[in-house]
């Protein structure tokens, strides 16, 4: 019995329609490779962006708290190296990004499979079809989401992490079962041709891979038009342009002025408090009266202290230079002064607390409050920050005081602070 | 075991259990998002990633590349240095960049960048076009450069052997 006719249609299914010489097994191997190495940078990256967030303290998770995996939710975040979200995010924006050149470079080696003929032969057939729809759709919906979300681009209507952090688990089981049901052709095609040798042989890189019968090496090969060496020199150049256009946001210094499409580079954020924010006063609705004269800290642990700005500034003060990071990929270093948040849990009898919940006098928005660990709280680097390199907090930056934790992603680093609720572990 | 299991799956069992791992993963994360915010939303931009890909953006930019090399076909015989990578590079390489960036360069979003950021989306436009502006210059320029010195070496071939030179000079004293 057999369900579709023995030759293929006239059209892509026929293996005389895919004319490019450079297709073949050994190309499909090292672009599948490479690619190998930079999802999985992006991969790691990503569910460690998703265990920063720290979604079992307070009301910090996004993802619904009992449809997430216990062991990232409840994972922890540490403190130290102070630069670590700021490099983990960084890495996973920008190299995210960088990567684009080579999915399409991959998914274009590989498009006849798409049309082999039958388009079914088996049960194993179907089903691994149906994952490597989940693989091709997984990762065109990763980088889509994402890179949108960069630009702060939202032409969708379902919630971006939720989406983006479920979407990464169908795509990595789909990457994982594509590596393992491949690791036998990758090998083989490797050794077959080694890893390099035919980018390095220019004259034998012309000649297209030997023919096999219902493989990716074309039977009637086009004229060579573009080398082998030339198609992975522009792969490097177009990764490499993406990346200066975009990395300098996350690298910051000299590299930012140059990053001229990232939303965060280019010179538009010079000056003292030029550096980026990710939501300014006015879009919060931060009013002139929520944080003038009548604003006042309201601390509550064993008991309930308010401060004013000045009683703030009259406790002990403290320096630390330390990055602000964000999830959409750059961070700037920055010398802030303020308030050891320990000293502030001491202020209110709540010296040890186990965790406190950071709420700003922002009226409404998922990230108006987040809560901090007792790793984070016992810090000393960990400030109630008033000022920013020397001069006091602009509106934008958190005005009158803002949260500043090493490590930790710059949304739970709360601005336009009004109340901090100690629990957990007091004592007078 | 193993043989009949192979033919009448296809595959190893393992391979078997391998896609009903992936397959249950993808029910379990479609189950919790099934009542949230933009479920069928989020499940149609999954669909059309794939299938927009596959059909409309790779056959697009595939019949692209086709009638550029069609175009340069006759002259590609005659010229010593061949154009189609002159064009191809500069435009891949502003493809690309469009491509990845064109939310910011097209302003998609000027109030949610304002509110974001406090500044106007200024100046992406600006960089895409000078960036695409200065590759193709940049490619042109290398290609004169290339056709000159293709031109110089026909010009000493000449001197050597006339027979085979001369019909492909193109300009004397090259």
């Amino acid at each position: 019995m057999r369900l579709f006719p023995a030759d293929p249609p006239p059209g892509p299914a026929r293996p005389g329609f895919w004319r490019s010489p450079l297709r073949g097994p050994w190309l499909t191997a090292v672009l599948g490779l490479g690619l190998l190495v930079l999802l999985a940078l992006v991969t790691i990256t990503g569910f460690l962006s998703h265990a920063a967030y720290q979604g079992a303290l307070g009301h910090n998770a996004i993802v619904p708290f009992d449809r997430d995996l216990p062991l990232l939710r409840d994972l922890g975040w540490p403190t130290s190296p102070s630069w670590l979200y700021a490099a983990t995010q960084g890495i996973h924006v920008t190299v995210g990004i960088v990567a684009v050149p080579l999915v399409l470079a991959k998914l274009w080696s590989v498009i006849p499979r798409l049309w082999s003929w039958p388009p079914l032969r088996d049960a194993a057939h179907l089903l691994e079809r149906v994952t490597l729809l989940l693989l091709v759709g997984g990762i065109l919906f990763q980088l889509a989401t994402g890179i949108v979300n960069a630009q702060l681009y939202y032409p969708f209507k379902f919630n971006f992490v939720v989406a983006h952090y479920y979407g990464a688990w169908v795509f990595t089981a789909a990457l994982v079962l594509h590596v393992a049901i491949k690791a036998g052709s990758i090998r083989r095609a490797l050794r077959a041709r080694g890893a390099l040798g035919p980018v390095r042989d220019a004259v034998a890189s012309r000649t297209p891979e030997p023919y096999e019968p219902d493989g990716l090496v074309a039977p009637t090969p086009a004229a060579v038009t573009i080398s082998r060496r030339g198609v992975f020199g522009l792969l490097g150049g177009a990764m490499g342009a993406l990346f200066v256009v975009q990395a300098g946001q996350a690298i910051g210094g000299p590299l930012r002025p140059l990053a001229v499409l990232a939303t965060r580079g280019g010179s538009n954020f010079a000056g003292p408090q030029g550096f980026p924010v990710n939501h300014t006063a006015a879009a919060a609705r931060i009013t002139p009266q929520l944080v003038g004269p009548a604003w006042r800290l309201e601390l509550v642990g064993a008991r309930t202290v308010r401060l004013t700005r000045a009683e703030l500034l009259a406790m002990e003060q403290h320096s630390e230079e330390l990055p602000i990071a964000c999830v959409e990929g750059w961070s700037a270093l920055q010398t802030w002064t303020g308030v050891r948040l320990r000293d502030l849990a001491a202020r209110c009898g709540a010296a040890g607390a186990s965790e406190v919940m950071v709420e700003s006098v922002q009226p409404a928005g998922v990230l108006r409050r987040a809560s901090l660990d007792s790793g984070q709280i016992d810090d000393t680097r960990s400030l109630l920050a008033l000022r920013v390199g020397g001069e006091d907090l602009a509106p934008d930056h958190g005005y009158p005081a803002r949260v500043i934790v090493p490590a930790l992603p710059g949304v739970h680093c709360t601005k336009w602070v009004g109340r901090m609720t100690f629990t957990g572990g007091g004592r007078a | 075991m193993i043989a009949l299991f192979r033919r009448g799956y296809g595959a190893s069992p393992l391979h078997l259990v391998g896609c009903v791992a992936v397959l249950a993963v993808t029910a379990l994360i479609v189950s919790w998002m099934a009542d949230l915010r933009g479920a069928t939303n989020a499940l149609a931009w999954f669909l059309a990633a794939a299938v927009l890909h596959d059909l409309v953006f790779l056959p697009a930019y595939s019949l692209l590349d086709r009638i550029g090399r069609t175009v340069e076909g006759p002259a590609a015989g005659r010229a010593r240095v061949p154009v189609v990578n002159h064009v191809r590079v500069p435009a891949v390489l502003c493809g690309l960049l469009f491509l990845v960036f064109f939310p910011l360069i097209l302003g998609l979003q000027p109030s949610g960048y304002l509110g974001a950021t406090g500044r106007e989306p200024e100046g992406y436009l600006a960089a895409w076009v000078a960036i695409s502006v200065g590759l193709l210059i940049a490619s042109a320029a290398l290609y004169a450069l290339r056709a000159l010195r293709a031109r110089r070496r026909a010009g000493g071939e000449q001197l050597d052997d006339a027979g085979v030179a001369a019909g492909e000079r193109e300009a004397p004293g090259g």
